[in-house]
């Protein structure tokens, strides 16, 4: 450094920032090594290091009799959640996000079709406010309020018995597994909020990949003779198949961690989130609750790894 | 010299023990208030005068001392230890299930009960109760005790319900339906304890002595009652104001509760009483514990004089259903509570109520007893149907 000073000009005392811009001009990879650090060390320190952090945690094992943590790497805890009650709780949880899925994709795919090939100008600003709306307004309120939408003296219960339809509610309430006492305290009511809540979640990528669906090719398709049916099946939901898979992305995971809904309104049997939630609370099992997070985790990735070979981010 | 120099340093270490031993123990006396104190409390338990502008005793605590304070509920005595768990506050008010817990835990500090002068108005009953006095150390303060009632909806019962089976064994209710899908239970591990004080009357020989101490056979008893009842009940609770809803909007018949509920419910004109059935109740008796690493211990135990000598006791006794810790509360005025009201929420019955304890494997009345470790994973299993 001094040699440098030397051969260059007989420069006056620089201050500190001149000589660091200098540096940092001479050599970019330190100056690109600086920009990246803090949102790598982001990445790598808050969000993995929390993430090792628990799947360390889930390595370790509770003491069956004095609840104490015993910090020695065991599968045991593993294995504890293959004990029926809590193979229970992972089965169910998969379950309803499966079906919230492909219950929010069915639903989803008309409102998004209107959306992107028949709304336009006012239309559509409504569109998105309808979608958005609902986000806007806490999670919290519009789950208490499903909870008196399906009570059993609810306005659901009541529109059914002024329809004269009582018999048929009560028939489907008194199925096994779907059912319950009232719509509130069963499964459908679970599931029905879950509907609700993540469905926009489900729409809009949806309706972005609609969008870029080139109308051409719905008339080529019908030009070459494909009934309207056929040009659904082999056209259009194949070119929207990365934002279905994309969208349910969302929906399958929003549903697999969380604990509120469930907590409101359900049949009070848990979900994963739920026995993270319990577990971790109580007598210190963090080992089992850590196990119970990685669960969702594991599903996750092998979802994703299954969207990747369908092109879901393709469109990204 | 080296004699000296190693005499030195056993001095200087043993200063140094002596000094941090002094700096774990509990403060000599009370500075100036830091501005602020975090409770986690029961909900209800805490009340500025919002939910109800007759039911306020903060804003007076907050004038008198300028310690701002902030609550944070929770709903289970298992969210209690969680959030203690995870620091930030100052006080809570813990239940006998958690109380002990923390305190194994190192999660609270002993109280030094001399800078608290109202602490001989405190309950007898109660100043060395040992959910929070452990050998010979105070690490708390009472706060308030009550029974875990049986509220029941008076449009199914003309009269009280006098057993505790309403909620256990099906059966049909006195307006002539069942009571499965129509009946709830606590959404809580510790809920096994009053099946197995069910048990202690209706199954005698099983010889349970305490609820909260169950060796397996008895446990499994408890269990297997609870499987029954799970047929029976169409959502466990776990949130006040969701049991609140639940009776209102549901149909709900009739389940274990607190005095709380009942007493909104009946505020609401919601058609529902309480009553102590002849098996006894389970009870809680909640203190208020110190965080072992509180960063504002002046207002702490300014609040805790606070609670035994203000309204506190006795204005929280009439909103919340419950009984307080300082048993004048009841008569001499200082709130709106009178001593009718305190026979009413059970005061008299301090000897029918089982409290709350953390159930552990080294209990007093047998050799070896289920930890509540196992209660919180078997109980997780009822609900689910196993």
């Amino acid at each position: 450094m001094t040699v440098l000073d030397n051969t260059t000009s007989p420069a006056p005392a620089r201050g500190l920032f001149e000589r660091l811009s200098d540096v940092l001009w001479r050599r970019p990879r330190l100056l690109v090594a600086l920009l990246v650090l803090p949102p790598l060390a982001w990445l790598g320190i808050v969000y993995l290091g929390s993430l090792f952090a628990l799947l360390v945690q889930s390595f370790f094992s509770i003491d069956e009799f004095s609840g104490q943590i015993r910090y020695e790497l065991t599968l045991s805890t593993y294995a504890e959640l293959f004990r029926a009650y809590n193979l229970d709780i992972i089965l169910r949880t998969v379950a309803m996000a499966a079906a919230v899925t492909v219950a929010a994709a069915i639903v989803a795919f008309p409102i998004a079709y209107f959306a992107a090939r028949y709304a336009r100008g006012p239309m559509k600003a409504l569109f998105y406010l309808g979608v958005m709306l609902p986000l806007w307004s806490s999670y919290l309120v519009k789950v208490y309020a499903w909870k008196l939408i399906l009570a059993r003296e609810g306005i659901l219960n009541w529109a059914f018995e002024s329809a004269g339809l009582s018999w048929l509610l009560n028939a489907y309430l008194s199925l096994p597994g779907v059912g319950g006492n009232s719509l509130s305290v069963s499964w459908t009511g679970t599931f029905l909020v879950f509907l609700y809540v993540w469905l926009p979640f489900m729409i809009l990528p949806v309706q972005a990949a609609l969008e870029r669906v080139p109308p051409s090719m719905l008339e080529a398709s019908g030009d070459l003779g494909a009934k309207p049916g056929q040009t659904l099946r082999h056209v259009l939901i194949p070119l929207a198949l990365p934002g279905i898979i994309a969208g349910s992305i969302f929906t399958f995971s929003l549903t697999m961690g969380d604990y509120i809904v469930p907590q409101i309104v359900g049949t009070s049997a848990r979900m994963i989130g739920q026995a993270v939630y319990q577990y971790q609370g109580t007598a210190g099992n963090i080992p089992l609750a850590a196990a119970f997070a990685v669960v969702p985790i594991l599903i996750m990735g092998l979802y994703l790894w299954f969207a990747k070979r369908k092109g879901a981010f393709d469109a990204l | 010299m080296k004699k000296t120099f190693r005499g030195a340093a056993a001095s200087i270490l043993a200063v140094a023990i002596a000094q941090s031993a002094i700096a774990q123990d509990m403060i000599t006396e009370i500075g100036e208030a830091e501005g602020q104190l975090r409770i986690v409390a029961w909900p209800g338990y805490i009340e500025r005068g919002e939910t109800d502008a007759k039911f306020d005793w903060v804003t007076g605590f907050e004038q008198a001392t300028g310690c701002e304070v902030l609550v944070q509920t929770a709903n289970t005595s298992d969210e209690m230890v969680a959030l203690m768990n995870e620091g930030g506050f100052d006080l809570v008010t813990a239940s006998g299930d958690a109380s002990l817990r923390m305190i194994a835990g190192n999660r609270v500090q002993p109280v030094n009960i001399d800078l608290i002068p109202s602490w001989n108005t405190i309950d007898d009953r109660l100043k060395q109760a040992p959910w929070h006095y452990v050998d010979g150390t105070h690490y708390g303060v009472p706060y308030m005790w009550g029974p875990n009632v049986l509220m029941y909806s008076t449009e199914v019962f003309p009269e009280a319900p006098t057993s505790w089976s309403v909620v256990f064994e099906p059966q049909n209710l006195p307006d002539g339906q069942p009571n499965q899908g129509r009946v709830q239970a606590y959404d809580g591990p510790i809920h096994i304890a009053d099946a197995a004080l069910y048990l202690m009357t209706h199954q005698p020989e099983l010889g349970i002595e305490s609820p909260y101490e169950l060796n397996q056979e008895q446990y499994n008893a408890a269990l297997d009652l609870l499987r029954q009842q799970r047929q029976l009940v169409s959502r466990y609770w776990h949130d006040a104001f969701i049991q609140i809803d639940d009776f209102q909007n549901e149909g709900m018949a009739a389940s274990g509760s607190w005095p709380f509920m009942v007493n909104l419910l009946q505020a609401a004109e919601a058609p529902v009483a309480s009553t102590i059935p002849q098996e006894g109740v389970t009870g809680w008796a909640d203190t208020t514990m110190m965080h072992s690493e509180a960063d504002n211990p002046n207002c702490a135990y300014m609040w805790m004089e606070h609670t035994l000598s203000s309204n506190l006791m006795s204005d929280l006794s009439v909103w919340f259903g419950a009984n307080p810790a300082v048993p004048e509360a009841c008569t001499d005025g200082r709130g709106m509570q009178t001593a009718e009201g305190c026979t009413r929420n059970g005061f008299d019955d301090f000897e029918r109520v089982r409290f709350w304890q953390t159930p552990v494997t080294r209990c007093e009345s047998q050799e070896q007893c289920v930890p509540y470790y196992r209660w919180v994973s078997d109980y997780i299993g009822v609900i689910g149907g196993r």
